[in-house]
């Protein structure tokens, strides 16, 4: 069984390999565009951005943020996308759902292949952090918090990924974006802290439903010094916890696609 | 037969979709059959049983919505039975599924070669899949190409195979880790004459080197052709079962005459039961022709067409062997064709 789950996984990385440009684009350009605009190019105008703060805070308390969203839109890209696809208009997955391994392996190595995307898209955010800003970005990087809270965060994303992909009808992909993309990372605690939401109370309690603030509040925790963060037992639970039923979600959503 | 020669079994095999899927002819549960299930859905396997052989081609001759693909659905672990029992290699597919797949190589109905690899990588991943090594896989991946003549094509990408080309490589993929039976659905459905011809031979060499198959169709030239036993399936449920001469056989040394009438050929088949005095003559109006089975055709014949002529102008006869469609009409009054 660790074969073919093996097997399978070296078929992902193929596939990934056969179109390395469009990973990299996948994977650089947001990170890029992001840390390009808010840390590069809003300073340089004088564009006032991050309330109180100062201008170089602001640049460090956005690196964490762009971690967890990298992790995560690799979730979505590298899974739910394919999934709904592949569910929908081709029936390629049966020769996967066909390898001889139970079908929750099947969908766990679809988690993560998205999970290892999502660690290569967030290594790549910090030599971006570390060429791109105009002002610069202070990093204190807490090791053992940062290991273990990037693999967890990243199947979190990878099973994000697969709740969404079994869960959408393929004539609505563009139902990810509106209702899940944009709200998950808009109200992700991506440029400010989670504290900083203080002044608009029920805001900050309805967020906490978003994994994505959880993700850039540890990630905070695990690369900044200085910049409050939400206390790192909620943000492993909450990590976790939103992970498992995820994963419960998607493994409910994939049998009931693959099986009649 | 002891058990040991037997590959696949199915006992009483049944099921019943509850959400109303595709709309195809399919029969309202418990319809004929008092202890039926009684809430809503639809039957497409209706208690079915069903024996293969080691190293025999069986068949399951239908037409559209039969439960063929849902019956190769069970066996293949993809679609849960709702009642009944089905061993593959002796191995129970609800309780056992991963264990079932191991030795089941699959043709669905519908192309489902990886789009993301090439030609090649298609059948090596396959073998990884199942547990090759590298080497192992690269070299059965090979030998397959070559013998199912794609090896011009081994970099290719699947969607530039024609139909043809894109069929043989599902079944080479699903014999390349040497399953204890390989199950074509419809593995010939669309695709132009000489692809079928083709198919069929290669289907005939897997057999000759003791490949197990389990088939469906709806065309009844390939299950005479290819099978050396089948079951005729309609609404789910086994109407027959034997070898297709025996299956002939059951319509005696009767032959088919066949009428097409301008006319109404609903009557006029039955003024020909009126005139067909021979207890075991048959009478079918179907589409606009009539089909008799009858002894001795030969003598009946003018009766035949003067009474059938009563109902409408006859615009053509002919006088058959009977064929397994003969058999089928018999046993259903529908023929095969959509
Ligand atoms: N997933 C499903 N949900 C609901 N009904 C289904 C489902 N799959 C098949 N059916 C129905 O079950 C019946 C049998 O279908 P099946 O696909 O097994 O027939 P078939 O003999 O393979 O037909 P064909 O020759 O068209 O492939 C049909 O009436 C079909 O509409
Ligand atoms: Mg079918």
């Amino acid at each position: 069984m660790t074969r073919t789950f093996l097997a399978l996984l070296a078929r992902d990385l193929r596939v990934l390999r056969s179109t390395f440009p469009v990973f990299v684009i996948r994977v650089v350009m947001q990170p890029l565009l992001l840390v390009f605009v808010f840390t590069y190019v809003f300073p340089k105008i004088g564009q006032a951005i991050g309330g109180s703060g100062s201008t170089t805070s602001f640049s460090t308390v956005l690196i964490a943020g762009v971690v967890a969203l990298s992790i995560i839109f690799q979730g979505i890209q590298g899974v739910a996308l394919n999934l709904v696809q592949e569910f929908g208009y081709t029936k390629e997955i049966e020769d996967r759902v066909l390898a001889p391994l139970p079908i929750w392996a099947v969908a766990a190595e679809k988690v993560v292949a998205a999970a290892l995307q999502g660690l290569v898209a967030a290594a790549v955010v910090f030599p971006v952090a570390a060429f791109v800003p105009a002002t610069p970005v202070h990093l204190s990087v807490d090791w053992p918090v940062l290991v273990t809270l990037a693999p967890l965060a990243a199947l979190c994303a990878g099973a994000l990924g697969l709740a969404i992909g079994t869960l959408i009808p393929p004539q609505q992909v563009a139902l990810i974006f509106a209702i899940i993309v944009l709200p998950l990372t808009f109200l992700g605690a991506i440029y400010y802290p989670w504290q900083a939401l203080h002044p608009i109370a029920w805001l900050q309690y309805l967020v906490l439903v978003n994994p994505l603030v959880y993700m850039s509040e540890g990630f905070r925790a695990a690369l900044t010094a200085g910049v409050p963060h939400m206390a790192l037992l909620w943000v492993y639970l909450a990590v976790v916890g939103f992970g498992a039923l995820l994963w419960a979600i998607g493994l409910w959503g994939f049998r009931r696609r693959v099986l009649s | 037969m002891t058990p040991a020669e037997e590959v696949v079994r199915a006992e009483q095999l049944t099921k019943v979709f509850r959400t109303p899927g595709p709309r195809r002819a399919g029969r309202p549960p418990g319809a004929g059959r008092p202890d039926g299930p009684s809430s809503d859905g639809l039957v497409a396997v209706d208690h079915l049983d069903l024996q293969v052989r080691r190293g025999e081609i069986f068949g399951l001759l239908g037409p559209n919505g039969a439960g063929k693909s849902t019956t190769i659905g069970i066996l293949t672990t993809r679609v849960l039975p709702t009642s009944g029992r089905a061993l593959v290699a002796g191995v129970d597919v609800v309780r056992s599924p991963a264990r079932v797949k191991r030795h089941i190589g699959v043709v669905s109905q519908t192309n489902t070669l990886d789009r993301s690899l090439s030609v090649s990588d298609n059948l090596y991943y396959h073998g990884r899949y199942f547990g090759l090594g590298r080497r192992e896989a690269a070299r059965r991946a090979e030998e397959l190409l070559e013998r199912f003549r794609l090896a011009d094509r081994a970099n290719a990408p699947v969607l530039s195979l024609s139909g043809g080309m894109a069929q043989r490589l599902m079944v080479a993929r699903a014999v390349l880790h040497e399953p204890e039976v390989l199950f074509l659905d419809e593995p010939t459905a669309g695709l132009d004459p000489q692809s079928r011809l083709a198919l069929w031979d290669l289907v005939r060499d897997l057999h000759a080197r003791g490949q197990t198959v389990l088939l469906t169709t709806h065309y009844m030239e390939e299950a005479d052709q290819l099978c050396e036993r089948l079951a005729i399936i309609d609404h789910g449920r086994i109407l027959a079962q034997d070898t297709p001469a025996a299956l002939k056989r059951t319509l005696g040394d009767r032959s088919e005459i066949r009428l097409a009438l301008a006319g109404d050929a609903q009557q006029a088949a039955s003024l020909v039961k009126g005139v067909l005095a021979s207890g075991d003559a048959e009478v079918v109006a179907l589409d606009g022709t009539v089909r008799c089975f009858v002894r001795d055709a030969g003598s009946v014949l003018p009766t035949v067409v003067a009474e059938a002529s009563r109902a409408g102008t006859v615009t053509n006869v002919t006088v058959e062997e009977p064929t397994l469609e003969s058999v089928f009409i018999r046993l259903t009054g529908r023929d095969l064709r959509e």
